[in-house]
C-alpha cells in the first residue's frame, strides 16, 4: 500500500480501512490513498475532525465507533484541479464509511477507478451525463431480444449492461461506444415518464450494469422506480421541473444527494432535486435484501 | 430471548424505526412516530419483510418528497398489522412465521370488510381487495400494507432472474412459500432456435420439478406445440381460462400486463423479479394502496366498436403517465354488457396510461365464466357508492369512432379514418391483448362481410392453445357456419401460428412475424415504442381486431366501418 504524505504534514493515525481505500486521519490534513492498482490515483482530502484520532486497523472497530462528528470533504481532482466548491458532509463515521466502503471516495473525484463494486452506494456522483427526453420506455432501453440473458447470473448480468440503451433512437446517440462493455455516463438526465412500459427489470439491471449510477429525471413510471429501488442498480432522483432540454449529453455533472443538487459545471447551471429520501439507504446498501442484511436485520449470508 | 433493539436513524425525519426481533411475538409499546417491528421468527424471509417496512416508503415518490411529511407521517403513523402466516417454511428452520408489525397496541380485527353490513368507511374495490389481503378492515390511498398474495405468476423470461434471486436470498435449498400459489407459464421465447431462450424454460422446469409446483404449463416439443398437452401460451389469456383468476384476490406476475386480470374484479399488477422473489419465499408483499381513477362508460355500444377502441380512446385522453400509481376502475352500461373477453382488453392496456391496477367489478358474467374453470370460492368487492375516487371520467361509447395509437406512442390517438392515406405492410392479430378468440372472431366477421382478400402479409398469433382450438372449430356469427380459421385462409391471411407471444414484442430474432425490416405495421398488440416489434425505424399503429383486419384488406390504416 503505498502513502502518500501530503503538505508534509504527517500522516499518523488511521481512522478506518474500508475496501480498497485507507482513510487516514490526521490533524487538519489527511492524505487518501489507494490499493496499488490505483496507486496512481491518490487523492488528497482534507479533513477537520472534531475530535482526536484513532488509531485503528480494522473496519470493525471503526464501525462501532458511532461518535458524531462534522467530517467535510472537499475534493481536489488527480491533475490538482478543485473541482467544486461543494463539500461532502458526513454526520456519523459509519456514514464516511460506507461511502467510502463503495468506493465513494472514487466518485468524489470522478475519474479514479476503484476495484470492487464499482462506485457504487455513493451519494455524490461525478462525472459525464447522458441526456433523453420523455417517455423512455424499457424496450429502449433493453430491447426484448436481449431478454433471454438472467440477470441474477453474473456473466449474463454484464453481458445486459454492454446492451443498456441499445434501443434509442439514434437522435440521443450511443450510450456506450462500439465495442465497450461499459458506458461512459454516470449520470443519465431524463423526462417524464421515465421507464414506462414493460415491467422488465432488465431495464435497471442493465443500467447499473452498464455503469450508470442514477437517473435524475422529471418523473418515473411506477414499476421502472421499484425495480430500481428494489435491486440497488440506480438511484432514481427526482428534479423539480423539466431539466433535460438545458444540458447536452457529454456534460460534466455532479450529481449531489447529499444537497440534493445537480450542477451541471459545462453550463454552470444548478438544479435543485427531491431528496432522494427512504429509497435513499435501500440503494446505498445494493438493495432490499442487502438492506435489510446490512441493517441487521437479516442474519443468514446470501448464498 | 432478549429482543435486540436496532435503532435505524434516519436523516430526514424525526421519526424512528425500532426494529426487535424475538422468537415470541412481542407487542412492543412505541411512542409517537415509531414502528416496532417484531418478527417471531428467525426466518430471513420474515425479517427481510420487516426491513422493508423501513423502506418501503422509497416506492413512492410522493413520499420521497421531504415537503410532504404529512404523508410519510401517514406511513409511520399507521398501524401496520400483519398477522400469520405462509405454510411453507424457509430453510433452515420449519415453523409457522407469525410476523407481526405494530405501531400501538393492536385492535381486535373482528371481521373481514366484506362481511360488514353497515359501510363504515367507504372505500372503492381496490381499497377493498387490498383490506382483504392485508386483514384489515380499513384502508385508505397512501397506506402501505402488507398483502397477501393468492397467486404468483413468472414466465420463460423474467423466472430464471426470479428464480436467481429467491435461490440466492433463501438459501439453494429454500421451498417457496405455496407450491399451489404459483404458476409458471412459460410464454415468450418458445418457438425459437435461441439457445438461451431454450434454456430458459429448461430453468422453469427444473424449478418446478424441485419445488413440486402445482402448475407449470410446460412445452417441451418446440416443433409441434399440439404435442405438448400441458403447454398453454400467453400468460395473462392462459391465466384467465384456466381458473386462476378469481374475484377479490390480489394476483403478482412478473410481466406488466398481468393488470389484465383486474377484468375479473381483482387486484392483479405487474413486478420485477426482485419483488418476485421475494414473494416466492415469504407469499406477502409490501404495497402503498393506490387512489382510483373511475371510467364510467355508458351507453350502447356500436357495432363497429370494441373494446380496444376504448382503452385507446382513455389513454389518448389521459395519457400514458395519467393513470401513474393510479387504480383505474371501469363502471358503466357499457361495460356492464361485456364479455369476459372484452373487460380483459380494457385492463390489459391500464398500464400503458400508467396505471397500477385495473378492475371491473364481478358480476354475473364473471361467475358464468368461471363456471367450470375454478371450485375455489371468491369474494365480490364493489366500489362503495360513496367512495372518493380520485377523478372521474365519463363516456358516451355511442359517440366515440374507431381509434389507432399512432407511432410511436400507445397515448399517440388518432381516428381511424383520419389515417386513411397511412399506407402499411403488414397487419397482425394477436398477444395477450388482442388474440383472443373473440379477437378473432372480429377479424373474420369483417373479413367474411367483405369476402375480399388481405393486401398485405397478415399474420395471426393466437394467444393459447383454447384460443387456436377454437379458430378451427368455433362458428362465426352470420357466415353459414364458417371457422375463423376457414375465414382467414380464403382472404389469404397467413396460417394461424404457434400460441405465444410472439412478435409483440420482438423477441429473438427468428420470431415469427418479428419485424426486421423498417415497416409499417397495423397491430391489434399493446405498445407501439420505438423498435417495439424489432426494428427500430418499425411504425407501429395500434387498433381493434376491425381495424386491424379493414386494413389488412386495403393495405391502408382503414376505418372498420368502410365494411360494416
Amino acid at each position: 500500500m503505498k502513502h502518500k504524505r501530503s503538505w508534509g504534514v504527517r500522516t499518523f493515525a488511521v481512522a478506518f480501512r474500508a475496501r480498497g481505500i485507507l482513510f487516514a486521519e490526521c490533524g487538519a490534513r489527511v492524505a487518501i490513498v489507494a490499493l496499488p492498482a490505483m496507486a496512481a490515483a491518490a487523492l488528497q482530502v482534507r479533513l477537520v475532525p472534531a475530535t482526536a484520532a484513532t488509531t485503528s486497523s480494522s473496519s470493525s472497530s471503526c464501525s462501532n465507533r458511532a461518535s458524531s462528528r462534522s467530517v467535510s470533504v472537499p475534493c481536489i481532482r488527480r491533475d490538482g484541479a478543485s473541482v467544486f466548491g461543494s463539500v461532502a458532509r458526513f454526520e456519523t463515521r459509519q456514514e464516511v464509511r460506507r461511502v467510502v466502503s463503495r468506493g465513494g471516495v472514487r466518485a468524489l473525484a470522478g475519474e479514479v477507478q476503484a476495484e470492487g463494486k464499482d462506485g457504487r452506494g455513493c451519494r455524490v456522483i461525478h462525472g459525464r451525463c447522458f441526456v433523453v427526453g420523455d417517455n423512455i420506455d424499457t424496450d429502449q432501453i433493453i430491447p426484448a431480444e436481449y431478454l433471454t440473458l438472467v440477470p441474477s447470473k453474473p456473466e449474463e448480468y454484464e453481458k445486459l449492461g454492454s446492451y443498456a440503451m441499445i434501443g434509442l433512437p439514434e437522435e440521443w446517440g450511443k450510450f456506450i461506444e462500439e465495442g465497450k462493455m461499459k458506458t461512459e455516463y454516470k449520470v443519465i438526465i431524463g423526462g417524464d415518464n421515465f421507464g414506462c412500459g414493460s415491467s422488465r427489470e432488465h431495464a435497471p439491471v442493465a443500467l447499473g450494469a452498464a455503469g450508470c449510477r442514477a437517473v435524475v429525471a422529471e418523473t418515473y413510471a411506477r414499476i421502472f422506480f421499484r425495480n430500481s429501488v428494489a435491486t440497488g442498480e440506480l438511484y432514481p432522483v427526482e428534479t423539480l421541473g423539466k431539466i433535460w432540454e438545458e444540458n447536452h449529453t457529454g456534460d460534466i455533472v455532479t450529481l449531489d444527494m447529499e444537497k440534493d443538487v445537480l450542477v451541471n459545471h459545462t453550463t454552470g447551471k444548478t438544479y435543485n432535486l427531491k431528496p432522494i429520501g427512504e429509497a435513499g439507504p435501500v440503494i446505498d446498501a445494493g438493495g432490499i435484501f442487502s438492506y435489510a442484511r446490512s441493517t441487521g436485520m437479516i442474519a443468514s449470508p446470501a448464498q | 430471548m432478549r429482543a435486540q433493539v436496532q435503532s435505524i436513524r434516519d436523516r430526514e425525519r424525526t421519526a424512528r424505526v425500532v426494529v426487535c426481533r424475538s422468537f415470541r411475538s412481542v407487542e412492543a409499546e412505541c411512542s409517537g412516530a415509531a414502528i416496532a417491528v417484531c418478527c417471531a421468527a428467525t426466518s430471513g424471509a420474515g425479517l427481510a419483510a420487516m426491513a422493508t417496512v423501513a423502506h418501503h416508503a422509497a416506492f413512492s415518490p410522493a413520499l420521497r418528497d421531504g415537503s410532504s411529511v404529512a404523508s410519510g407521517s401517514e406511513f409511520y403513523g399507521s398501524r401496520v398489522s400483519v398477522a400469520a402466516a405462509p405454510k411453507t417454511s424457509v430453510a433452515p428452520v420449519q415453523r409457522n412465521m407469525r410476523v407481526r408489525a405494530v405501531m400501538a397496541p393492536p385492535q381486535r380485527q373482528e371481521r373481514s370488510p366484506a362481511s360488514t353490513g353497515a359501510v363504515k368507511h367507504a372505500m372503492t374495490a381496490t381499497e377493498k381487495i387490498l383490506a382483504n389481503a392485508s386483514e384489515k378492515t380499513k384502508l385508505t390511498p397512501g397506506e402501505n400494507v402488507w398483502v397477501k398474495a393468492d397467486v404468483l405468476m413468472t414466465h420463460d423470461v423474467c423466472g430464471p432472474g426470479t428464480i436467481g434471486i429467491f435461490k440466492k436470498e433463501f438459501g439453494q435449498n429454500a421451498k417457496v412459500w405455496d407450491r399451489e400459489k404459483i404458476v409458471l407459464i412459460p410464454d415468450h421465447y418458445i418457438f425459437t432456435s435461441d439457445e438461451r431462450a431454450n434454456r430458459n424454460v429448461d430453468i422453469l422446469r427444473d424449478f418446478a420439478h424441485e419445488q413440486d409446483i402445482k402448475y407449470f404449463y410446460d412445452i417441451t416439443d418446440r416443433s409441434n406445440f399440439r404435442a405438448n398437452p400441458d403447454y398453454k401460451g400467453v400468460c395473462h389469456v392462459a391465466l384467465a381460462q384456466e381458473g386462476h383468476c378469481r374475484p377479490g384476490e390480489v394476483l403478482f406476475g412478473t410481466d406488466s400486463h398481468t393488470c389484465n386480470a383486474g377484468a375479473f374484479g381483482q387486484f392483479a399488477t405487474g413486478i420485477g423479479n426482485t419483488d418476485a422473489g421475494f414473494i416466492m419465499g415469504t407469499g406477502k408483499l409490501l404495497l402503498k394502496v393506490p387512489p382510483t381513477l373511475r371510467f364510467v362508460l355508458d351507453g350502447e355500444m356500436p357495432k363497429h366498436l370494441l373494446a380496444k377502441d376504448l382503452i385507446l380512446q382513455i389513454i389518448g385522453e389521459i395519457s400514458v403517465a395519467g393513470a401513474t400509481y393510479r387504480a383505474m376502475e371501469f363502471v358503466g352500461t357499457a361495460v356492464e354488457a361485456m364479455t369476459m373477453e372484452d373487460r380483459m382488453t380494457l385492463c390489459n392496456m391500464v398500464v400503458e396510461a400508467g396505471g397500477k391496477n385495473g378492475v371491473v367489478p364481478a358480476d354475473a358474467t364473471t361467475a358464468k365464466y368461471l363456471e367450470g374453470k375454478t371450485s375455489k370460492p371468491y369474494q365480490v368487492f364493489t366500489s362503495d357508492g360513496n367512495a372518493s375516487f380520485l377523478r372521474e371520467y365519463r363516456f358516451d361509447v355511442s359517440k366515440l369512432e374507431p381509434v389507432v395509437a399512432k407511432p410511436h406512442s400507445p397515448d399517440n390517438r388518432g381516428l381511424a379514418r383520419e389515417c386513411k392515406d397511412v399506407k402499411i405492410d403488414r397487419v397482425y392479430i394477436g398477444s395477450c391483448t388482442g388474440g383472443k378468440t373473440e379477437d378473432f372472431i372480429a377479424a373474420a366477421e369483417l373479413l367474411a362481410i367483405s369476402g375480399q382478400k388481405v393486401k398485405v402479409p397478415t399474420f395471426l398469433v393466437p394467444a393459447t392453445q383454447k384460443v387456436w382450438m377454437d379458430l378451427y372449430s368455433l362458428p362465426v356469427p352470420g357466415t353459414d357456419g364458417k371457422t375463423c380459421a376457414e375465414i382467414f385462409e380464403q382472404a389469404g391471411c397467413d396460417t394461424p401460428a404457434s400460441p405465444s407471444c410472439a412478435a409483440c414484442l420482438g423477441g429473438p430474432r427468428d420470431t415469427y412475424a418479428r419485424m426486421n425490416d423498417p415497416q409499417v405495421c397495423v397491430s391489434t398488440t399493446n405498445r407501439n415504442f420505438p423498435g417495439r416489434m424489432g426494428h427500430k425505424e418499425g411504425q407501429i399503429y395500434l387498433a381493434s381486431p376491425y381495424t386491424a383486419a379493414a386494413s389488412a384488406l386495403t393495405g391502408f390504416v382503414t376505418d372498420p366501418r368502410e365494411f360494416l
